[in-house]
């Protein structure tokens, strides 16, 4: 038990391992015109699996598009998009089975709806109303579905990873041939959380994928103020993590990695780690305005990878898409989003009594009786409340 | 029935429990084949293997956000932290992630099988980091049960309530009565309610209420009181959130005269809380101020630790204060 894992090689000078001395390839499979290198080794895809691909990308283009505009214009608080990291997170999401657990930041809404996310849902979750699945408690964005094995998103930063190492645990003493996967952005790989995660992780011998979008800013700092080292990829080696670097612009590259590592990790209940590297090509959030940290020209040159696009163009060149179909594709994820939004900003809120259920498993004497003052409060001054008295 | 110390029935609460429920884990730094620093958990990686008893790397915040994620899938972790004072790197994933699991997700997913036991309090010389009683960090949180026994008895009792509670809880162990609380212990599984003070001893003069090691303190000094003829009621609250304020009030409401002791530094302290809550329900039974008998608002000393605890003499001296009043 002591430390045997690794061979010593022994020296007699003081010898330093160069700091870049480590090199690590990074796989790409589809060029910018839509065709593959020449000796790529592709994922397992079928024009029915590539359809339901793109079909996520065109939903979520869309969705960010028109939600977006609805925060500028006030119907929602918040909003953040999933802009040119589609192929990260849907490639990623396509190489899993039904049951893997998905622990996500936040930028992954598409893999829910790889999953069967419904328009409807990801509208009630972002309008607070009684139909959202978390019962209008946190900010819009923070998504989770029980039935599709996607827990809900928290805020603070990187608090998923340890816990996906405990999921991956869970699913090993339950005996289920699954993965969890745990995303995160470069940033979120700074905190603590990422180095416990990682390490528990390693050490127990869970089947979890560690998926890392590396897309460059954390707001507004740029990967050269979040590490001095070779990325994030660099350090899973560190942990004894198999561990690989792809383009994730290229859907073809993150698919055929996360299926390879779900087939590791699975098959030696073992962590992998994923870095893929890619490109925020929308603002941080809502609140965020990247003008005031980088260029226009940074931007438009981001704009010519993206992952849309080059796979479409793949899609075209395979027989499997025609412009038209993406035309009629956009025009009907369109009209779906802007009905759903429609129906969902007339949903009435939840009822006041919500707020204090779920703290614990069934509300305490004490917290029923801030219900109860709460109410004659609300219903004393019934102007003051207008979401709540209505429905006391 | 069997005598046994605190850690004794501890690790029998553990032993019945990992029997009972496959689903249950026990993880932390040294607890393995070792047994813990305090060899709490004993013989269980003997007997339940290495899959369900295990050493983690030294990461609080790794046990915590582990022991979350087992539990968001069903299985019952109890996690332990090697010291009360090293739960603060763990503060994040317990307030915002055990604590709000339930909460935020419309209950979709929770952490109810999940429970983090930790030894905590003074007198054993540990200084600043092998002393702290942190509980009225925690007390704070909505979403947190946070328990403290008293002896071997309530020990077992409460421990196998915590780990079946359908909530995260915070077990706090006062390590200096880990092998000092010596008890009568049924050998088979029990509970003791959560939530629930219990009247230890009745009187009628005034109220003194504290919960782990302190207990056995106020009692030293109803005793020291009852030389002198006051008649003092001890109450042991032994769950502090969601606390049982009934059972204070009503015994308020009999005395007149409440009294609070505990280890952690006044300022901030939960008895701010129980005084506020007890001021409120009793307002017109009160006839002295209510005491509080805590510890110093300093970092816990190592030389001065005699003079720093609230113990049975400042006791005394306040119910002799509050009873003069």
């Amino acid at each position: 038990m002591s430390n045997t894992t690794f061979t010593q090689q022994v020296v007699h000078r003081a010898t330093f391992l160069e700091r870049d001395s480590l090199t690590i390839p990074i796989l790409k499979l589809l060029q910018a015109d839509g065709t593959t290198f020449e000796n790529a080794v592709l994922p397992q895809i079928d024009e029915a699996l590539s359809r339901k691909i793109f079909d996520a990308c065109v939903f979520i283009r869309t969705l960010d598009e028109r939600m977006l505009a609805a925060q500028r214009q006030g119907r929602i608080s918040f909003y953040m998009t999933c802009t040119g990291e589609e192929a990260a997170v849907i490639g990623s999401a396509a190489a899993l089975e039904a049951e893997d657990v998905i622990l996500a930041q936040y930028r992954e809404h598409a893999a829910l709806r790889y999953r069967g996310f419904t328009t409807e849902q990801f509208m009630h979750q972002m309008f607070s109303n009684e139909k959202d699945l978390g019962k209008g408690r946190q900010m819009p964005i923070h998504y989770g579905s029980k039935q599709l094995h996607f827990q809900t998103i928290s805020s603070p930063l990187a608090t998923q990873i340890p816990q996906a190492a405990g999921v991956g645990y869970s699913l090993k003493m339950q005996g289920k041939r699954n993965v969890a996967i745990c995303y995160f952005g470069e940033g979120a790989a700074s905190e603590g959380d990422f180095h416990a995660g990682m390490n528990m992780a390693s050490v127990h011998k869970v089947p979890v994928i560690f998926f890392c979008r590396n897309n460059g800013y954390a707001i507004s700092t740029p990967t050269a103020e979040q590490y001095a080292g070779n990325g994030i990829a660099s350090r899973g080696l560190g942990y004894g993590m198999h561990t690989i670097r792809v383009d994730g612009n290229d859907m073809l590259a993150v698919l055929a990695a996360t299926q390879q590592a779900r087939a590791w990790a699975i098959e030696h209940s073992e962590p992998v780690l994923i870095e893929a590297m890619t490109y925020r090509l929308g603002a941080h959030s809502s609140s965020d305005d990247p003008s005031g940290y980088r260029s226009k020209d940074e931007e438009a040159r981001w704009q010519q990878h993206d992952p849309v696009k080059r796979f479409k163009l793949w899609l075209i060149n395979k027989g499997w898409l025609s412009e038209e179909d993406d035309a009629a594709l956009h025009s009907r994820y369109r009209q779906e989003v802007l009905d759903a939004l429609k129906v969902a900003e007339k949903v009435p809120s939840p009822k006041l009594d919500e707020i204090i259920e779920d703290v614990y498993d069934v509300p305490t004497a004490n917290l029923k009786q801030q219900l109860e003052d709460l109410k004659t409060h609300v219903a004393k001054y019934p102007k003051a409340y207008p979401k709540s008295s209505g429905r006391l | 029935m069997a005598k046994m110390n605190m850690l004794q029935a501890i690790n029998n609460a553990l032993m019945l429990a990992m029997a009972a429920d496959d689903k249950m884990l026990i993880f932390g730094e040294d607890v393995g084949h070792f047994g813990g620093v305090f060899r709490a958990t004993s013989g269980l990686q003997d007997k339940f293997g290495k899959d369900r008893c295990f050493n983690t790397p030294l990461t609080e915040q790794g046990i915590a956000g582990f022991a979350n994620g087992l539990a968001s899938n069903g299985m019952t972790p109890v996690a332990e932290i090697q010291f009360a004072d090293y739960i603060f790197p763990a503060f994040d994933q317990i307030v915002n992630e055990s604590a709000k699991f339930r909460y935020r997700s419309g209950n979709q997913f929770n952490v109810a099988g999940l429970t983090f036991r930790t030894p905590y309090g003074g007198g054993i010389a540990g200084g600043h980091y092998h002393s702290q009683s942190p509980e009225a960090y925690f007390t704070q949180v909505a979403g947190l049960k946070v328990v403290v026994p008293r002896n071997a008895y309530q020990a077992k009792g409460l421990l196998l309530s915590a780990i079946h509670d359908p909530n995260p809880v915070i077990f706090f162990e006062p390590k200096r009565l880990y092998r000092a609380s010596v008890n009568e212990v049924p050998e088979d599984a029990y509970e003791l309610p959560l939530g629930k003070a219990e009247v230890v001893r009745e009187g009628k003069d005034i109220t003194l209420l504290a919960w782990g090691a302190q207990v056995d303190v106020i009692e030293k000094a109803a005793e020291m009181a009852a030389e002198d003829n006051i008649d003092c009621e001890v109450i042991d609250l032994r769950t502090l959130a969601p606390w049982d304020v009934a059972t204070v009030a009503t015994s308020v409401r009999k005395t007149g005269r409440l009294l609070i002791n505990h280890e952690a530094p006044l300022t901030g302290g939960f008895a701010g809380e129980i005084t506020a809550t007890i001021q409120q329900e009793c307002f017109l039974y009160l006839e002295s101020p209510i005491a509080r008998v805590c510890g110093l608002d300093t970092p816990y000393p190592l030389i001065h630790e005699k003079e720093y605890m609230p113990d049975a003499l400042k006791t005394f001296e306040a119910i002799k204060a509050s009873v003069n009043f």
